[in-house]
């Protein structure tokens, strides 16, 4: 570890909260529906939307309407994605031949980007052909991306609101993220990857022959268009299979800068739009202070456990200043530790190195902060609102302490809220966990491990954590392509996504009912050291309760073993 | 709830056509326009004209007189630019250590006095362009050999082309293997043949 390492870390995680207060200005305006800048241009492609949808734009749904449309958009962009990738043998721009993708692999991959997930079983420079990557890949990104957003607007509309009943529209949110707030952003830092070095092309490959005399198949794709929308939007799904370890993903420190900047930004902007719209500033920030201070700890925890002797290193007695296994030159430590620790506070899931060779504890620091539940700052939209679920949670702790009905941002919150609350946060578990222990038992399943011992078992919950949370990092050891895996990772991909989406829009509808209520002497205060503790607490003891005995099976448990062999020598 | 399915399929067709077609060709255009050769894969080629690679890419290196690139998992047999991996090997596989004591071994029959853990590491992309300085200097006295150049002379140059860490702080500094072994060449008798 080092000075400049750690000037890294910082500057990395201060840009990104520097630049989230004006984008939340910006999105707030775009969630209220008010006049943007680019209305000029924008404004008529609204209007054909709504046009050709049916659409009114100042229609207002309840939170089951919207529910049914945020359900029903999910159900017709899975089955466009599925078609997509199963017969895209028979579409255009297929310069590479590839095949048509097998029934599971197609739905995994549909489910996975549809859930802002990006889960990947494949190769994709293997599989997916430029047709595939674009309109179904791409697309993508940005759909799940704006339909998390619309349900982040949907819960400050309800703390906002005073007795009402309509929550929005999720067409016009679903529209306008997607026209003023996604698209523009990702055309301007897609150009700047272009000029620093991403290919942008729709050619499949180029053949070299290669100084010494060999022959190399380069695999291009328009990748930066790809990874502008992949890191903005917390995807995370790679357009190559060493996603942004890849040097046409990343080829530079100044594309890593850019890519960890905007995989986060978004996420911390949403909670500064909430809190304009609630008018509840101060207590937006201590939710940003919480989240960055885990993604800082998670950074700091990943930094030191990298730089830490690798066993293998040791033995050959090479430099052991930095475990390089499955780590670029280029990125080192410092910049692997702060990618890490925002990849997977944020769902991103997309890595600059391989978690599955980082040494036990840099690994299992990536795992456990999937594992909080994704809102460190979390998705985009998605952290929010599982952020505000938490916090539900906290005050309702905090109101137990002391004996009064708990309120959080001039809303009651009594035991309809908490039942919805607690429905929410328990998929993870249960999904994580029960996945992960049939995994554990099953011949089908331990086929695809890679390593032996407590490593596959942290492969086996790194997986399930990974596909519940939403996030689509993996230990990419295992051998996800099989019917069993490509299943059941889907399976728990959906419960990630709309099991937790389901009970939120309950907790806003409910909410949104309630007559705002002024803060009075005996409002528990929320936007000060004491509940910023508070909700650290809750979110640590949330986490480790549920997780510690596995983890403790996993990345704890090798962790002693390495200092068992290092002492052994 | 026909209303509802209307707009889903609408909506999906609409930002499919505008998000997966349009935005990535107008990015294409603007790209191949401005920045022709990043879009294009950053591509190297030779006096005649013929791609020899991507100087963002890793290409194998065996011979004496050029610097290697770091040991690779992409594909079957390394530096597969269509096929990028990872070695996935967990930190206490017996698999890695017995990889990694292996390329530790040669290095040191070629000469090598320090072991820097990128020469004996596979990167995450399997095709990482560059090598750390430590691992460049410790290849120059086997490369000065070859060539029967000084092996200050050759160290001169790997400082040259040694990139330093952005604004002092962001990334790690590095070498790029393919150019560097490009400038040894036209700076020390291009096209000499391996050794022995």
């Amino acid at each position: 570890m080092n000075g400049a390492g750690w000037a890294e870390i910082v500057i990395t995680i201060g840009v990104t909260l520097g630049l989230a207060w004006p984008l939340g200005a910006y999105l707030a305006r775009v969630w209220q529906g008010q006049r943007t800048w680019l209305d000029p241009v924008l404004k008529p492609v609204e209007r054909l939307v709504y046009g050709g949808c049916g659409v009114k734009a100042d229609s207002s749904q309840g939170w089951s309407g919207y529910a049914a449309s945020f359900l029903a958009f999910s159900a017709a962009s899975f089955v466009v994605l599925y078609l997509i990738l199963r017969f895209q043998d028979l579409l255009p721009l297929n310069p590479q031949g590839f095949a048509g993708l097998s029934p599971d692999l197609a739905f995994n991959t549909a489910v996975s980007f549809v859930t802002n997930t990006n889960w990947q079983s494949y190769v994709p420079e293997q599989v997916v052909s430029t047709f595939s990557q674009m309109a179904g890949l791409t697309s993508h990104n940005f759909l799940s991306a704006a339909a998390g957003i619309a349900i982040a607007a949907v819960m400050a509309r309800a703390f906002a609101a005073n007795r009402a009943e309509g929550l929005g529209n999720f067409w016009v949110d679903l529209t306008r993220i997607c026209l003023y707030v996604l698209l523009p952003f990702s055309l301007v830092i897609a150009i700047a990857y272009v000029a620093l070095g991403e290919p942008q092309s729709l050619l499949a490959h180029v053949k070299a022959t290669t100084v010494e005399g060999a022959h190399q198949t380069l695999a291009l794709y328009p990748t930066a268009s790809q990874e502008a929308i992949k890191q903005f939007g917390t995807n995370g799904g790679g357009i190559f299979n060493a996603n942004s370890a890849h040097p046409f993903e990343n080829p530079n420190a100044w594309t890593n800068f850019i890519e960890i900047v905007s995989m986060n930004v978004l996420g911390y902007a949403c909670v500064v739009a909430f809190g304009r719209i609630v008018l509840a500033r101060r207590e937006a920030r201590a939710l940003v202070v919480v989240m960055a201070l885990f993604v800082f700890g998670a950074s700091a925890a990943i930094y030191a456990a990298e730089t830490q002797a690798a066993p293998a290193l040791v033995a050959a007695h090479a430099d052991t200043g930095v475990n390089m296994e499955g780590k670029e030159v280029r990125f080192g430590a410092p910049s692997t530790a702060v990618w890490t620790a925002a990849t997977t506070g944020a769902s991103d899931g997309g890595v600059n190195a391989m978690h599955d060779s980082f040494m036990p504890l840099g690994g299992g620091v990536a795992l456990f902060m999937i594992q909080l539940g994704e809102i460190l700052p979390g998705g985009v939209g998605s952290g929010l609102y599982g952020m505000v679920v938490i916090a539900l949670i906290a005050v309702f702790v905090a109101g137990l302490m002391v004996g009064r009905t708990p309120e959080y941002l001039g809303k009651k919150v009594e035991a309809r809220e908490i039942k919805y609350a607690m429905l929410a946060v328990l998929i993870l578990p249960l999904a994580i966990l029960g996945f992960t222990s049939a995994a554990a038992v099953l011949p089908a399943a331990l086929k695809g491990l890679a390593n032996p011992g407590a490593h596959g078992l942290s492969e086996i919950l790194y997986a399930y954590s990974s596909a519940t949370g939403n996030n689509g990092s993996a230990f990419a050891g295992l051998s996800a392509n099989t019917p069993w895996w490509n299943t059941t990772l889907g399976i728990a991909m959906l419960l990630g996504r709309f099991a937790y989406v389901i009970p939120v829009l309950a907790i806003a509808g409910s909410l949104a009912a309630k007559p705002k209520l002024g803060a009075t002497a005996g409002t528990f205060p929320t936007d000060g050291g004491l509940f910023v503790g508070l909700l650290i607490g809750v979110i640590l003891v949330m986490g480790g309760l549920q997780f510690f005995p596995a983890l403790a099976l996993g990345p704890i448990v090798e962790h002693f073993q390495v200092l068992q062999t290092l002492a052994a020598r | 709830m026909l209303a509802q399915v209307r707009a889903a399929v609408v909506s999906t067709l609409f930002f499919t056509l505008l998000l997966g077609i349009g935005y990535p060709l107008l990015v294409t255009g603007i790209g191949q326009l401005a920045f022709p050769a990043q879009a294009g894969g950053s591509l190297v080629r030779n006096a005649a004209g013929q791609v020899i690679g991507s100087r963002l890419i890793a290409q194998n290196f065996s011979r004496p007189e050029y610097l290697h690139p770091r040991p690779s998992a992409a594909g079957s047999d390394g530096y597969d630019a269509a096929g990028s991996s990872g070695s996935n090997l967990g930190p206490l596989n017996p698999d890695l250590t017995k990889r990694v004591k292996a390329s530790a071994d040669q290095l040191r029959q070629g000469g090598a006095t320090r072991i820097a853990a990128d020469a004996v590491t596979t990167s995450g992309s399997g095709l990482d362009p560059d090598i750390s300085p430590l691992n460049a200097r410790q290849q120059a006295a086997r490369i000065a050999r070859t060539r029967g150049v000084a092996v200050a002379q050759v160290e001169r140059l790997i400082a040259e082309r040694t990139l330093p860490p952005v604004l002092g702080v962001m990334g790690q500094p590095s070498v790029n293997v393919l150019e560097t072994n490009l400038a040894l060449d036209a700076a020390f008798r291009p096209g000499q043949p391996a050794a022995r």
